[in-house]
């Protein structure tokens, strides 16, 4: 059992009031707050330990080295990748993506070939793919979503062709909270040798996530979903791929040789890592990660769906509301609308009523639109939230409802 | 009344509200009451591209030659608040309009639920207003000079 009064401690940005209130941050599915232990520990990089890496022969930039790569094991194991050169430190689940889309891009796609999303997607996993079919003519298409908030899998087999180079699908979707089964979706793609990328940003803090028991070909996430620091993000790829795969970035630290004819890269992952990373956030989302483990990742897991079922079974109580996404695998994440009020201006009393939630189409489009909405309110948790937190909530939207219903 | 003198009554208007609710109330109250826009603006073409809600400006010069503005949104706080536009800004003449300084917004207390970022398009609707009263102006200055 998780101690919430002890968790909360650990975060002190949530003891504050927003307008006289108490803040009641539900918005974790943007980005989630950062524990002391995290926040310390920048603080001790830069007072103490700053130095590049894999650079200096001097003891600052070793020490800084070793914790680096050893962040670099902590996501490994967190995951449980086969090896440690599979993992390259990005900026975040969009620059990951991006990679993958220009690096398997350039290696492996054609004009004529085709790549596949999924309605539910997150336009970080649309428009790189867009961006890549429309660079080497190939075709996008797009894996359909019942109204529940399913995947329709059964139409997956259908939809790949001979001409599909990879299949890239979110393992949670940030708008209707649905946890796919991304290991079956792996099996079915593989079954036609066809590559899988998991969109782990709102999977991996919810789930947890074992890259080779799933057998996906990649796996992205961004370190500040996860209780990490902003502007650090990992990009899982199995050794061959990564091995095929062209460097997407050219600069320092990823060569072994240079001349004006010819360089020769290095072996993974530096290879994928140019010029100076962030190393300080990857050594921060490394803490992160491992004090979720001291915490208890499967505590974690647990309460977050608990607060979920919380929140749906209450928000279902007020008349007129609408849940978008009533998939029976779920986590983290309730969207919804009331009445024919506008998500805009239910967010703006939420707030002045100090509840942080996200209003509008999230980043995802094509999902939201093929409910025939504009938007949505969207109240996601994190293990730190409490059933009170949803009960204020719950009480706000009353309110809401008797300024605007 | 002036540009300015409308500011200025607005700003007394909420100063009898103490609280954000009354003024958020206030605000909803003028959505429902801003007359209905001509269905036939209400299309992308005179839609702003705000972040979470949308709104339509559309405006033309009457036959004195003053702006007159139109305006609609899909979400009650943002009308009201595109209502208080168009009362500051509709009648006057473009030269006015272009030049003119929005400070109400600060002097209502409402700077820091409605500052002009992309959640509310409060910036996009006054630079679209602006950019009506620049066309509008700039042709009737070459109509002068003809």
């Amino acid at each position: 059992m998780l101690d919430v009064e002890k968790i909360r401690k650990d975060f002190p940005i949530l003891g504050q009031q927003v307008y006289g209130k108490p803040l009641v941050y539900l918005d974790n599915g943007a980005t989630t707050q950062k524990p002391t232990i995290v926040l310390e520990t920048i603080e001790r990089l830069y007072n103490k330990e700053n130095s590049n890496v894999h650079r200096g022969v001097h003891h600052l930039s070793n020490v800084t080295t070793e914790n680096y790569e050893a962040a670099r094991k902590t996501v490994q194991d967190f995951i449980h990748a086969e090896h440690a050169h599979e993992i390259i430190f990005t900026h975040g689940t969009t620059s990951s993506i991006n990679a993958v889309a220009f690096s398997f891009g350039e290696r492996y796609v054609q004009a004529g070939d085709e790549i596949i999303v999924s309605g539910m997607e997150h336009h970080a996993n649309i428009v790189p793919w867009q961006m890549l079919c429309e660079r080497k003519g190939a075709i996008l298409k797009v894996l359909p979503v019942t109204e529940k908030g399913d995947l329709q899998l059964e139409k997956l087999d259908d939809l790949i062709s001979e001409k599909t180079k990879l299949l890239a699908v979110t393992q949670v979707s940030n708008v209707l909270g649905t946890i796919n089964p991304v290991k079956k979706i792996v099996k079915i793609a593989h079954a036609h040798n066809v590559p899988v990328l998991i969109d782990g940003a709102q999977g991996i803090q919810h789930e947890k996530t074992d890259v080779q028991e799933t057998d996906c070909d990649f796996y992205v996430f961004s370190g500040h979903k996860i209780y990490g620091p902003t502007g650090i993000g990992v990009l899982y790829g199995k050794e061959k791929w990564l091995n095929e795969m062209p460097p997407y970035q050219g600069g320092g630290d990823m060569i072994k040789k240079v001349t004006f004819e010819k360089t020769i890269y290095e072996d993974l992952p530096l290879k994928f890592e140019a010029g100076t990373m962030n190393y300080i956030g990857a050594i921060g989302l490394g803490k992160a990660i491992e004090y979720l483990q001291k915490t208890g990742f499967d505590d974690i897991i647990a309460r977050e769906q608990e607060l979920e079922e919380y929140a749906t079974s209450r928000l279902m109580q007020i008349p007129g509301l609408r849940i978008f996404g009533t998939s029976d695998h779920k986590t983290g994440i309730v969207s919804f609308l009331i009445g024919d009020i506008h998500p805009y201006d239910t967010g703006m009393i939420l707030d002045k009523l100090g509840v942080a939630v996200r209003t509008g189409h999230h980043c995802a489009e094509p999902l939201v639109e093929s409910y025939g909405i504009t938007g949505t309110v969207r109240a996601s948790f994190a293990f730190y939230n409490t059933k009170e937190e949803v009960d204020i909530l719950y009480n706000a939207l009353l309110k809401v409802i008797e300024m605007l219903g | 009344m002036d540009i300015e003198e409308i500011q200025k009554e607005i700003v007394e208007e909420f100063s009898i509200y103490d609280d954000w609710m009354d003024k958020y109330n206030y605000l909803i109250e003028l959505g429902k009451e801003m007359p209905a826009m001509d269905p036939k603006y209400r299309t992308d073409q005179y839609l702003i591209d705000g972040c979470t809600s949308r709104v339509w400006i559309h405006a033309e010069l009457d036959d004195e030659g003053k702006m007159i503005i139109t305006a609609d949104s899909d979400a009650i706080i943002t009308k009201g608040i595109v209502a208080l536009l168009i009362r500051v800004f509709s009648g006057h003449s473009p030269e006015e309009i272009k030049d003119a300084e929005l400070t109400f917004i600060d002097e209502v207390g409402l700077k820091e639920n409605l500052s002009p970022t992309r959640a509310n398009g409060l910036l996009s609707m006054v630079h679209q207003i602006r950019m009506y009263a620049l066309a509008f102006y700039t042709k009737q200055q070459s109509g002068k000079k003809e």
